[in-house]
């Protein structure tokens, strides 16, 4: 398997690796994927409560060399959107930009996921903010 | 964390990249090299002209090649068909033995950890009205002589268990199996392209009937195999699979590969001169990093059993870090992964899932396969380079996190997708 220039960079030098504290109401964590599958991707936010903007964003992810460059490429490309800019990141931009091969495509579908799962999580903590408690996909946090 | 990939520096003896899948295929051995090439060039007979000194010259060579590998397996020169590898070897071996002894019954005995030469000619003979039964393999990777002894009635024509596994090195009971299959007048074959060279094989001692082999897993050419077929006690008639000219006794038609075969006679003499020493020096490094593996990480697991096992093997699961991604890490090292990814067909091994491994450990393994070549010093480079980047992937990891913290990872509600 022949990786891509860019996700050789994203593996050799991930971003925004680490965790946030997952109790903050501030913080989101999407956990997705499942270890017998091979890729698990866990993608926190931190949002301000008053511009809705992710401030921050940090990633783990077990999984092979796309799966870490897609999660890598998701915190990059959250941090500075508002949640609702970030939910409109498709896995297809994250294809595009690593140019990943067709059997690597669930790896972007994860990270897309991760997204949507972390702010979801979000949301959910913040419903007193007037925030809708809307999951878009089921959230495994532990 | 700044790099995953940062390079040591490399030590002397160490010539980036370094093989280490010695289990897929084996370097050409130079001296193998020299006695094949004049058989391309000036001694390029056909070895079935039997009026004129080219077939003559040609047919010396191949019948010096019958002895050696012969001698390597306890059999006699007569007993050897050469084929294209130990792919046609075992294709041959069972279509071959189901056609001949169709009458006496329909019923072949195999276990699920074979190579996929064997189980996929199995599940082509289901298809033709013949019954396998696929013995299950224990934690260690071996069978249980007594669900052998369950599996066997009265229509078993044929039992074919593999000698060692060329995933985890795990060696099967082979000559209890023989014995037993012997006892009832049963053929037994092997696929021991793993074992041929590598461990001592006596198809006499061992009651093997049929045996398969291979030239490149012994540091010989790709494209040459052969085929052990008992001649005495029983005598073992196999229906040929290629019609023509009848050659190899008329169980496998087609001109000889001259150099091919005389390539293969030479990796078997000199594996047979040097197996004892090459076992204990692969032995040796195969404990070696074993060792530093084991003592610089945690959540490793050595898969199979140590016991019975190949000297030249090491396959280990590194917990909570990804096959593919390790490999990816490791890229100036040749080893090969149990990942799904790393598979076409997106499934972790199976060969691991049958000792009850759970994906997400298959997923996670590597198996080193040292061979003639390495040194002591790639070893080392080996075994540092792995640390260092299973310890890298996981600081990356979700996983390793949370089994550190003590959190089940079997409990969780994972999101499968």
């Amino acid at each position: 398997m022949a990786y891509s220039d860019k996700v050789i960079e994203h593996y050799n030098n991930p971003r925004n690796v680490g965790q946030m504290d997952k109790n903050s109401t501030a913080v989101g964590t999407g956990l997705v994927g499942a270890p017998e599958c091979g890729d698990v991707m866990r993608l926190q936010i931190k949002v301000n409560p008053e511009t809705r903007v992710i401030e921050d964003a940090k990633f783990k992810t077990f999984g092979c060399g796309s799966a870490i460059a897609s999660s890598s490429l998701a915190t990059e490309w959250v941090k500075g959107k508002t949640v609702d800019e970030a939910l409109e990141i498709k896995n297809t931009d994250i294809v595009k930009e690593l140019a990943l091969p067709p059997v690597k495509i669930h790896c972007s579908v994860l990270a897309e996921d991760a997204i949507r799962a972390a702010i979801g999580d979000w949301k959910k903590k913040n419903v007193a903010l007037g925030e809708q408690a809307a999951v878009p996909v089921a959230i495994a946090a532990n | 964390m700044s790099t995953v990939l940062s390079e040591p520096k490399l030590p002397s003896g160490v010539q980036l990249p370094i093989y280490m899948d010695n289990h897929a295929t084996t370097p050409l051995d130079p001296r193998v090299l020299e006695a094949m090439l004049p058989y391309f060039t000036d001694k390029f007979g056909n070895a079935a002209s039997r009026n004129h000194s080219f077939g003559w010259e040609a047919e010396k060579a191949v019948d010096l090649a019958r002895e050696q590998i012969a001698k390597l397996i306890g059999a006699t020169a007569k007993e050897i068909i050469f084929t294209s590898g130990a792919t046609e070897s075992d294709n041959l071996a069972i279509k071959g033995i189901g056609e001949m002894y169709r009458e006496r019954g329909n019923h072949i005995i195999t276990q699920v950890t074979e190579h996929k030469a064997i189980l996929d000619t199995c599940k082509r003979m289901e298809k033709q009205g013949y019954r396998v039964t696929y013995l299950p393999v224990n934690a260690d990777g071996l069978i249980e002589m007594d669900d052998l002894k369950r599996a066997i009635d009265d229509k078993t024509i044929l039992v074919t268990i593999m000698f060692a596994n060329n995933e985890i090195g795990v060696i099967q009971p082979i000559a209890e199996i023989g014995k037993l299959c012997h006892e009832k007048g049963i053929l037994f074959h092997t696929d021991a392209v793993q074992a041929v060279g590598k461990i001592p094989v006596d198809v006499n001692a061992m009651n093997i009937d049929v045996l398969s082999l291979s030239g490149h897993k012994i540091y010989g050419p790709k494209g040459v195999g052969a085929l052990y077929v008992r001649r005495r006690n029983p005598r073992v008639q196999i229906a040929a699979q290629m019609d023509g000219g009848g050659h190899e006794r008329g169980m496998r038609s087609g001109t000889l590969n001259v150099p091919g075969i005389v390539g293969l006679g030479a990796a078997c003499e000199i594996s047979r001169l040097e197996m004892e020493e090459e076992a204990a020096k692969l032995s040796a490094m195969r404990d070696r990093l074993r060792e530093k593996l084991e003592s610089n990480l945690d959540f490793v697991h050595v898969n199979g059993s140590m016991e019975h096992h190949l000297p030249g093997n090491l396959n280990m699961s590194f917990i909570h870090v990804e096959g593919e991604s390790l490999l990816m890490g490791i890229n100036d090292i040749a080893v090969s992964s149990g990942s799904a990814c790393t598979s076409a067909t997106l499934e972790p091994s199976y060969v691991l899932k049958a000792l009850g491994l759970g994906d997400d450990v298959a997923h996670s393994s590597i198996r080193f396969g040292l061979g003639r070549f390495n040194t002591q010093a790639e070893v080392d480079y080996v075994a540092d380079k792995v640390i260092d980047v299973v310890q890298k992937l996981r600081e990356l990891s979700p996983l390793y996190e949370m089994a550190k913290e003590g959190i089940d990872l079997t409990k969780v509600q994972w999101q499968a997708h």
